[in-house]
């Protein structure tokens, strides 16, 4: 009794710590980075390093917030990013509900086919891309965006939504047929509001994608009221070639990165709520 | 009330499997069709063939006439009760119920004086605002039932509805369902493995094996005259009790028994006898016509206890009234209730004699 209880509380600090570990690894750069967005200039540079900013000043911010119009590229982002996620979503879903239903051979065919298309490194289709939205002439054009992101998560998408959609019992299926709805009825009534979870699991995955590309963005969007956060905050630069502000580069960082985290956190409720709907016993 | 009829139906899958062998049926109006069969003989097929949910590779389905080829799903008027219930998790009971109304031209109105209606009828009347996951077992069962009968349709389908509840549970509501059955006067076809729930339920019964009909008629008939040798065992528990002999003169000789042989018994070299336990007479002391007995083995079913008795080298099954039994007792069998068979093809053989005697 009193053996396993000190193994379990072993297990438990070893958990604990790896989980620690973990944490540090992966959120020191953000830390990091926030830390730098509140020092003054003259300890981001300092030698020995200074941790912790000192005093705390909100003048990188500001600064930045005068040179360059932050809210536009925010909104640019966001507009962007929403729609082609809601593109992507729209295009995914049937299919996937299309794929779920297919039989083995062909569903694993097309799922295979998906996956090699994704392989392909975005760069390649940098000057194809380029070439088709000047001839179109959707350069600095939000079009210019949302078609190739959307085209670009798909198979992702596609992925996640076919998953989620097979693991649903084909009877219901069958029953919303002998319910006499349609194909596009089963779909909105019956497997989306099923696949929910999934569905915003999904929404969020592309989101997050549109919204940190960086080399389409940079690439069709020159005019400075068209660019997006992250060529935006690429463009920040110092009084000369030779300085580099940091200070306001993790500024920009940081606002460009809160909208995404507040984001994740208010789906991440709707996800939780999703899956413990009707589990309850009333 | 709707009448429904098939003809050589057949159903091979794209795996060569053939589920369905050639089966014609008919479900007379306002009337409870069992099909009835162990797992794998291709009654769910037909099942879902005749719900528009699977299509046939040939043969013809009639719904009043009408032919149902093409006609999908939706549009044939047929209600299915699915096994493991599908109701839709994420509706409650009265969206479960109200879904097939709304894809109707149905005024908002009627649909909710429809699906109170059909609470009612069910006593679900308190649980329209609860979802599928807030149910038990037995009100999931009647939520899909109510999904079924508020569409009103032509045709009832059940596919082994009972089997996911537990005994008590299955008992009641084979009673329910069977008054429910009287109540709407609806055709029905019901597929079962259960011969209990088939025998109670049923107006027409369909004995079902590999892919083909075996026999169809009122269950009683099937019953009393099974029509081959897979019937005889798969119809009435305990099962029959079956020997296989070679004729010789007017009896079967069997290991180590004899069966006297009917007169107007059509020749067969090799037949089987069928014996059911509940027309084993017994005796602690012999019997006239008798065979002596070794009882081995006594299973108490409540009012009955069934009993497994070794005649020379064969054994048979016996039903009887509960009492303290010897270990050797006196058997015989009234040589009307004997069931013959060929042994070779399973098919009935008729007594003429007998025949001539109940027309």
């Amino acid at each position: 009794m009193n053996r396993t209880r000190l193994i379990e509380g072993r297990t438990a600090l070893l958990v604990t710590f790896a989980v620690g570990l973990v944490l540090a690894w992966s959120l020191a750069p953000a830390v990091w980075q926030a830390l730098t967005a509140l020092k003054p200039d003259v300890q981001i540079t300092k030698v020995p390093t200074s941790y912790l900013p000192h005093p705390v000043t909100m003048q990188h911010f500001a600064s930045l917030w005068e040179r360059k119009p932050l809210g536009l590229y925010l909104a640019n982002s966001a507009w962007i990013a929403t729609w082609a996620t809601l593109l992507c979503v729209a295009v995914a879903a049937p299919a996937a509900t299309a794929l779920a239903r297919l039989p083995g051979r062909g569903r694993e065919g097309v799922l295979l086919a998906l996956l090699m298309l994704s392989l392909f490194p975005p760069i390649l289709l940098l000057f194809p891309l380029y070439e088709g939205v000047r001839g179109l002439g959707w350069i600095n054009h939000p079009l210019a965006l949302v078609l190739p992101y959307a085209a670009l998560n798909l198979p992702l998408a596609v992925w996640v939504l076919e998953s989620a959609l097979r693991a649903l019992p084909a009877e219901l299926d069958e029953a919303a047929r002998l319910d006499g709805l349609s194909t596009l009825r089963r779909l909105w009534r019956i497997h989306l509001p099923l696949a929910l979870p999934s569905l915003a699991t999904t929404c969020i995955l592309v989101f997050i994608f549109c919204w940190n590309e960086f080399m389409l963005a940079l690439t069709f969007m020159t005019r400075d009221t068209s660019k997006t956060i992250t060529g935006g905050i690429a463009s920040v630069s110092g009084a000369s070639l030779y300085e580099i502000p940091w200070g306001q580069l993790s500024a920009a960082i940081v606002i460009a990165t809160l909208p995404l985290i507040l984001l994740v956190l208010l789906f991440q409720r709707r996800i939780v709520s999703g899956l413990t709907r009707g589990a309850l016993k009333g | 009330m709707s009448e429904l009829s098939g003809r050589d139906i057949v159903k091979v899958f794209p795996d060569g499997t053939r589920a369905l062998d050639g089966v014609s049926f008919a479900a007379r109006p306002g009337r409870v069709l069992t099909l009835l069969g162990p797992s794998g003989c291709g009654k769910s097929t037909l099942l879902r063939i005749i719900a528009g949910l699977e299509a046939p590779t040939s043969g013809t389905l009639q719904l009043d006439g009408e032919s149902l080829e093409g006609v999908p799903a939706g549009r044939r008027g047929v209600g299915l009760v699915f096994q493991n219930y599908a109701l839709y998790p994420h509706l409650t009971v009265a969206g479960n119920l109200s879904l097939a109304l709304e894809t109707q031209r149905v005024s908002h109105a009627e649909i909710r004086g429809r699906v109170l209606e059909t609470a009612e009828l069910l006593g679900i009347s308190d649980l329209l605002d609860r979802r599928p996951g807030q149910l038990s077992g037995g009100q999931q069962q009647r939520v899909a039932l109510g999904r079924a009968l508020v569409r009103r349709p032509r045709l009832y389908l059940f596919d082994e509805p009972l089997s996911n509840l537990d005994a008590l549970l299955r008992e009641g509501m084979r009673a329910e369902l069977k008054s429910l059955f009287e109540r709407v006067r609806a055709t029905v076809i019901y597929v079962t493995h259960d011969q209990t729930e088939a025998m109670s339920l049923s107006d027409d019964l369909a004995v079902m094996h590999s892919g083909r009909i075996l026999q169809q008629g009122p269950p009683l008939d099937v019953y009393r005259r099974p029509a081959t040798v897979s019937v005889a065992t798969f119809v009435g528990t305990p099962r029959m009790t079956l020997w296989t002999g070679r004729r010789h003169d007017a009896e079967l000789v069997c290991r180590g028994v004899r069966v006297e042989l009917p007169l107007g018994l059509r020749s067969s070299a090799e037949l089987c006898a069928g014996i059911r336990p509940e027309d084993v007479e017994l005796s602690a002391s012999p019997l006239a016509d008798g065979w002596p007995a070794r009882l081995t083995l006594v299973e108490p079913l409540g009012a009955k206890v069934l009993l497994t008795l070794r005649v020379g080298d064969e054994i048979v099954r016996a039903m009887t009234e509960p009492a303290h039994w010897t270990e050797q007792v006196w058997v015989r069998w009234p040589r009307d209730r004997v069931h013959w068979f060929d042994a070779v093809s399973g098919d009935r053989i008729e007594d003429r004699a007998e025949v001539r005697g109940a027309t």
